[in-house]
């Protein structure tokens, strides 16, 4: 079977693998989302979902498997896929001693947004997440919502084809949430764009996603549509089809670099 | 271009906006400049050298231009560690475009701080030779600038996190600082430490300062100039081919 455009995928992925030394994090996994799709990747902590979207998103490199993006491979082509998508990591990832106008603007730069619509764009978006006002002010004196509003607003600045989403809306109260929802899908509808994301909020992926796969252990242990998923396993709602796939354990994961940073970083900030 | 353009933007707005870390990185050399000037002042000039703060300043201008530069090659990792790298990273622009400007943008910090240094030293009596000289030394300001911002982001393109900072001002910056003969001549050392001197890059960019601001050298202009324009492209190579590599 030929990949992609023909048969209306954005995003085919076979055999994707990712191997830390021994530890298999991403194993052997095979999906696609289809364009103009909204697509939900869910998972225990420590699944692998971070590590297949960085794959995705040309930051890591497989250790195996074939990667289709936009009828672009990511590890060979990897500006041409650059170019189609958008992203919001997990991280937040803010320049905090800039302004938000300035975030935005180094990033249309970066991302080669046309100069003469930028400054349009730019404002059109921070108008939506109700930025505009404050466009002006550092990002360090911004709450953790409207941060995340920010990196929402700069990952759609260039128009991109794929938008992914890793945790979008995490510490965001309902009202943001369903503003930004509501937002993106009228963006899927108008122009096409497709939106690949993850959450630990089942009742969103439930409202929100087309489709819907769930990845434990490094492995896709389920594929389908909320109500599929919840037929499979003879339960009510998705979080309860997620616990029956997934099981109760609760899951550990290691302290990182970053997290160590972050407590260093917040000693030095109480100067 | 627009991209190495808006990388050295960031860089040094970012400079611009945190006046207090400027004021604050004055503190170093200003105390080495008056205790090291004053203290060693009447040695120096009984062993027949002549003015110690004439010779001392060159090589503090230089001590600030490195710390400088090597703090804003390091500042990579606090990029990376909160994710503003990522964003950088996804970029569809060439990665030696994104480690050239941010080296520009550090390089052109560090030769403030640089020009700010030899201010600074004018006020506690610092007297340049021959005023057309000063392009040259700002030249070497600003090589040396370049070279060890490049030096910073090749080391912080390998580092995970902080915790071999420690490791790198000791056992790297220092020593690069005190093996430069910025604070005392070169001549008549012993021989195990005549040589490793003459391994050390700022050796170079103290010798063609000091030469350009005051007409005293060790090794010729020409020499200091080779040697420092070489070992900093040689740098920037390296700081690319390690920022390439760099992987979420």
């Amino acid at each position: 079977m030929n990949l992609s455009r023909q048969d209306g995928n954005i995003i085919t992925v076979s055999g994707l693998t990712k191997k830390f030394k021994d530890f298999v994090a991403v194993d052997n996994i095979s999906f696609d989302v289809k364009k103009g799709e909204i697509f939900a990747f869910l998972g225990p902590n420590g699944a692998g979902k971070s590590t297949t979207i960085k794959m995705l998103t040309t930051l890591l490199k497989p250790t195996g498997g074939k990667l289709m993006i936009n009828g672009n491979d990511p590890i060979k082509n990897k500006d041409a896929v650059r170019k189609s998508f958008g992203i919001v990591f997990q991280d937040p990832s803010l320049d905090s001693d800039l302004t938000a106008l300035e975030n935005m603007q180094y990033h249309a730069v970066l991302f080669k947004a046309p100069k003469d619509i930028r400054e349009k764009r730019i404002e059109e978006l921070l108008r939506f997440v109700e930025l505009w006002d404050r466009r002006n002010e550092m990002v360090k004196t911004f709450s953790g919502g409207m941060k995340r509003r920010l990196e929402v607003a700069r990952g759609l600045l260039h128009r991109p084809r794929i938008m992914f989403l890793d945790e979008p809306t995490l510490g965001l109260d309902p009202q943001t949430r369903n503003h930004i929802w509501s937002y993106l899908k009228d963006i899927c509808e108008k122009e096409n764009m497709t939106v690949f994301f993850t959450t630990h909020y089942m009742a969103e992926a439930e409202k929100v996603a087309d489709r819907i796969a769930i990845i434990d252990h490094g492995r896709i242990v389920a594929t389908g549509s909320s109500a599929e998923l919840e037929n499979q396993t003879h339960t009510g709602s998705l979080e309860e089809a997620f616990i029956a796939i997934t099981g109760t354990t609760i899951r550990e994961e290691q302290a990182n670099g970053a997290d160590r940073m972050r407590s260093i970083q917040k000693m030095w900030r109480r100067r | 271009m627009s991209t190495m353009y808006i990388l050295w933007l960031r860089q040094v707005k970012k400079y611009f906006r945190t006046p207090s870390r400027i004021i604050g990185s004055l503190g170093q050399p200003l105390l080495f400049l008056l205790v090291f000037g004053f203290g060693f002042g009447s040695i120096f000039a009984k062993a027949g050298q002549g003015d110690y703060i004439q010779f001392l300043a060159p090589g503090i201008i230089m001590m600030s231009v490195l710390f400088t530069a090597v703090f804003s090659g390091i500042d990579l990792i606090w990029d990376r560690q909160f994710g503003f790298l990522k964003e950088t990273m996804v970029a569809p622009v060439p990665r030696w475009h994104i480690m050239l400007g941010k080296t520009l943008g550090g390089a052109t910090v560090a030769s403030f701080q640089g020009i700010i240094v030899f201010v600074m030293s004018l006020l506690v009596g610092f007297r340049i030779n021959d005023l057309f000289m000063l392009p040259v030394a700002a030249l070497f300001v600003f090589l040396v600038a370049l070279l060890f911002t490049a030096l910073g982001i090749a080391i912080a393109s390998t580092l995970e996190d902080m915790q071999g900072f420690q490791l790198i001002m000791n056992f790297l910056v220092m020593p690069i600082f005190f093996l430069s003969g910025a604070l005392f001549p070169l001549q008549g050392l012993p021989q195990a430490m005549a040589v490793i001197t003459r391994f050390d890059p700022l050796t170079y960019g103290v010798d063609g300062i000091r030469q350009s601001l005051i007409g005293v050298s060790t090794f010729g202009i020409g020499l200091d100039l080779l040697v420092v324009v070489v070992i900093t492209a040689i740098l920037l190579g390296v700081g690319s081919y390690l920022f390439e590599r760099i992987q979420a």
